[in-house]
């Protein structure tokens, strides 16, 4: 399993039945192929459904159903399209679930960076801003580190997306919560020690009692 | 009823430096036709305010490479790398707004309100030089309307007293553009006699809409 299907598998399980669901391009939208039969969920695409189904088999794509990232898509039964007003509307009015992000950098308050590096990549922000700061649950799914550097850290360098605090972090190494008083390491990936943990991980861990291997499926 | 415009005539309504609300997620339900006639008579120093500037080879992206633009305000510039070289040359100006607080802002500016508080991009690049307002504890943005000169519009059906209904992900930010631009030109797939649309489906009343363009023939 590489560290992507890990997050991925790990995310899904976060996933409650009867609940509308955003999930950001890349590595986030994974987690709709790991999702547990028998939950019944909605996801949402920001750019206008509720009910975001599976690719189109091949020479069955309409261009006009597509998700966030722009990709033809199908609708599961019961799907409703709307505009962009409602989209957000309904992200920012509180009725998301949840929300799962990448990220570039979190750090001990709970704060994410996931829009921008100043003169060098500005892609701009999208739906990210109103998603973390109006979803009523936001996990950030991302590898732990970029090219062996940490990604969370003490204090994000880089420009923030929300001033709130996410509410938990998944990397293929560890599930942490961020709290009031700071991140605290909850779970271990698949053959991976504590000892690994901090030495990837440049914030300070509040580690208490026993932290478990994170279960998979 | 509305006479059926050629692509070239609603183009040449198009100044110099005009502001042009631009329907469309990364191309889909943008008025293709129209935006190559756009191209092809190179009106220059427009303004296009548009949830993304798409790639360089589709939708509004095109204008970006010819030139044709030198200020956008949009939420996302990432696929049209271009757009991000125009930007940090300073060739072009660029303002990022999160999509959400985009669309409410084109909306208040369709709806006749003075503005629109929203939490979302408190604590980031986002506030800067923007007023706080605090209301019942809560601290806001106030963001400040959005109008275009013209609204082009992509849509599924119009019929001929110019009622318009999308389809799917295709809706997008249509239908709010459709409110706040003094001159509305929709770009339709299929125009069809009055009556055959039927009233709840509507989703932008005839009366709002200026020009239809004809269908391709």
């Amino acid at each position: 399993m590489d560290a992507k299907e890990i997050i991925a598998r790990r995310v899904a399980r976060e996933i409650r039945p009867g609940t509308l669901v955003n999930l950001g391009i890349g590595l986030p939208s994974l987690v709709a192929n790991y999702v547990p039969e028998g939950i019944d969920v909605f996801f949402q695409a920001e750019n206008g459904v509720i009910g975001l189904g599976a690719r189109p088999p091949e020479g069955m794509a309409e261009k006009s159903l597509t998700d966030a990232g722009g990709g033809f898509v199908t609708a599961v039964p019961g799907a409703a399209s709307i505009d962009s007003a409602m989209s957000f509307g309904l992200i920012r009015g509180g009725h998301l679930d949840m929300t799962v992000l990448g990220g570039l950098q979190v750090d001990e308050k709970g704060h994410l960076a996931n829009w921008m590096v100043p003169g060098r990549m500005v892609p701009g922000m999208g739906g990210a801003m109103d998603l973390v700061a109006g979803a009523r649950s936001v996990v950030v799914a991302m590898l732990h580190s970029a090219k062996g550097e940490p990604k969370i850290l003490p204090e994000c360098t880089l420009p923030l997306t929300a001033e709130r605090r996410v509410d938990l972090i998944v990397t293929e190494m560890a599930v942490i919560r961020p709290t009031e008083s700071g991140l605290e390491l909850r779970e271990r990936g698949p053959g991976v020690s504590i000892e690994q943990i901090l030495a990837a991980t440049a914030a300070h861990l509040i580690i208490e009692g026993d932290i478990p291997e994170m279960e998979l499926d | 009823m509305k006479a059926a415009l050629r692509p070239e005539a609603a183009a040449e309504m198009i100044e110099e430096g005009a502001v042009l609300l631009v329907g469309g997620f990364m191309g889909v339900g943008s008025p293709h036709r129209l935006i190559d006639a756009i191209l092809a008579r190179g009106t220059g120093g427009l303004t296009i305010i548009c949830n993304d500037l798409c790639t360089p080879e589709k939708g509004v992206g095109k204008l970006v490479v010819s030139g044709q633009v030198s200020r956008a305000i949009v939420s996302h510039i990432g696929l049209n790398p271009l757009a991000q070289q125009k930007m940090m040359a300073g060739e072009m100006q660029v303002e990022l707004v999160p999509q959400g607080t985009l669309v409410e802002r084109i909306r208040a500016a369709g709806y006749g309100l003075g503005g629109v508080l929203t939490a979302t991009g408190l604590g980031t690049p986002v506030e800067e030089g923007k007023q706080i307002v605090e209301v019942d504890g809560q601290r806001f943005l106030l963001e400040r309307p959005i109008r275009g000169d013209y609204a082009l519009l992509a849509c599924h059906h119009a019929d001929y007293a110019g009622n318009l209904s999308y389809l799917l992900t295709a809706h997008n930010f249509n239908p709010i553009m459709a409110m706040a631009a003094a001159t509305v030109i929709a770009e339709p797939e299929h125009i069809v006699p009055v009556g055959m649309i039927p009233p709840d489906a509507v989703k932008t009343p005839g009366v709002l809409v200026d020009h239809l363009l004809g269908t391709a023939p």
